[in-house]
């Protein structure tokens, strides 16, 4: 397992905020990279991982020192 | 020129039902004195808060010496919370309830955790049904006081399985409340339960009466200071014109229900293959058939759920949402969360006997329109 490959800062944001910032960024990530969304949004925790399933991307965890979520591009 | 309103928003608060207009005025010249009173306006008062009770209590199938009126669906909430919990103390201090409760029922729950006991949240499934395995081994710990079980859920819709949740709750001991106020005036209360709430304004009765029903038999004790009426229940004099409003609109609700439920069921069903259909990035939440007959919720992906409900305003729809920008606390609502679907740009909309096939459709037509200006304002189209 590798670490993230980039870092997105989306503190102080509200969603759907961070999760367009996700949506942006990912794709500019290599297929099998990890992005980690920094995201104090409470809404953050349910939306990151209801975009990656609505997406078919696949979120990887909450950052356990967070508040962050990692997601891996799958395709 | 501004829209035609089209109100979408019953499980807050349905419009007054003609017949709670007509019994409020006629109760406001007769039922102004205090029921408890020795004299002959008070025996009037008494007359009509009796048949209001007998009227209900028939309703809703129970015995009238088991129904209370209370000031609000809040108040008969947290008296079945904090009273189911106060009566059976000897039994412990651990309360379970569903994820998914009404936030009446879990401030309850917060007020009785700071008080020293304990609050267990059973979870729920993607659709928001009960997960019955973690209920049957939440009831079955051992200091378990009281079970809390909403009927339906009151933002998504999806109805709870109350039945196999009674059967565990019989099999451990543990007696069973349910918060009924989005199924009272609808469809069939459920059986199996010792306590049972419900809220006149969701029926179309006017706000401002609650009832609180517990089962003969059942250790209940009343959470607030002393006070006579209402069997010791539940204190302060009643709105008395309020309550014989709420009684003849329940039983106007009641007799329409299953027409009305005939009726709604299918304008439900448009409105989740439409949205579905015609919103692109739309998640449309809750179970689909195993359902409340008039509610239905759905999240649009990027869209800020408090710009949409604006959005929906300015022409004309009154919706409800549970996005956290829509809230006092700035967190998702705790139902969107514990199914674990997207919280943001969320609308529920809640449909009632003036809602026509016309306001739906107008509804549908806007929607996409209003949704596409949104996501092309933030610049999100695409993404």
């Amino acid at each position: 397992m590798s670490g993230p490959a980039q870092v997105l800062d989306c503190r102080g944001q509200r969603c759907p905020l961070p999760v367009i910032a996700l949506a942006r960024r990912l794709p500019g990530l290599p297929v099998g990279s990890v992005l980690r969304v920094l995201a104090d949004d409470p809404a953050a925790a349910v939306d990151i991982p209801a975009w990656c399933r609505m997406r078919g991307q696949e979120f990887v965890a909450a950052v356990p020192d967070g508040p962050g979520y990692d997601v891996r591009r799958t395709h | 020129m501004s829209p035609t309103p089209v109100y979408l928003d019953a499980a807050t608060a349905a419009p007054l039902h003609p017949v709670a207009r007509q019994a409020l005025l006629a109760a406001l010249d007769d039922g102004w004195a205090d029921p408890a009173r020795l004299y002959t306006q008070a025996r009037r008062a008494r007359q009509l808060l009796d048949a209001a009770r007998e009227a209900t209590a028939a309703t809703i199938g129970v015995r009238a010496d088991e129904l209370s009126f209370t000031p609000s669906g809040t108040t008969a909430a947290h008296s079945a919370v904090l009273g189911g919990l106060a009566g059976r103390r000897r039994a412990g201090a651990a309360l379970v309830h569903s994820a998914i409760e009404h936030s009446a029922v879990l401030h309850a729950a917060e007020r009785h955790v700071a008080g020293g006991g304990t609050a267990h949240a059973v979870a729920v499934d993607r659709v928001g049904r009960l997960n019955l395995t973690c209920w049957a081994e939440a009831v079955r710990t051992p200091g378990v006081a009281l079970a809390a079980l909403i009927a339906a859920s009151h933002e998504v819709g999806t109805v709870q399985p109350v039945a196999a949740a009674a059967e565990l709750c019989a099999a451990a001991g543990v007696p069973l409340y349910v918060d009924a106020a989005q199924v009272v005036g609808r469809t069939a209360a459920p059986q199996g339960w010792s306590v049972l709430t419900a809220s006149a304004h969701k029926w179309g009765g006017p706000p401002g009466v609650g009832l609180l029903v517990v089962r003969k038999g059942t250790r209940w004790e009343s959470p607030w200071p002393a006070d006579e009426r209402e069997s010791g229940r539940t204190p302060g004099v009643l709105n008395l014109p309020a309550v014989v409003a709420a009684a003849a609109s329940l039983r106007a609700a009641a007799a329409d229900a299953a027409a009305e439920a005939a009726r709604l069921t299918p304008l439900v069903d448009r409105i989740r293959a439409r949205v579905a259909a015609e919103v692109p990035d739309v998640e449309v939440v809750g179970d689909p058939t195993d359902r409340l007959p008039h509610l239905v919720t759905f999240s649009c992906l990027y869209v800020d759920g408090e710009a949409l409900s604006h959005a929906l305003d300015r022409r004309g729809f009154a919706v409800s949402s549970g996005s956290s920008c829509t809230s006092s606390t700035l967190r998702p609502s705790h139902v969107l969360e514990a199914m674990g679907v997207l919280s943001h740009g969320n609308v529920r909309v809640s449909l009632h006997r003036e809602t026509t096939e016309a306001d739906v459709e107008r509804f549908l037509a806007e929607l996409p329109g209003i949704v596409a200006g949104l996501r092309a304002e933030a610049g999100v189209v695409g993404l």
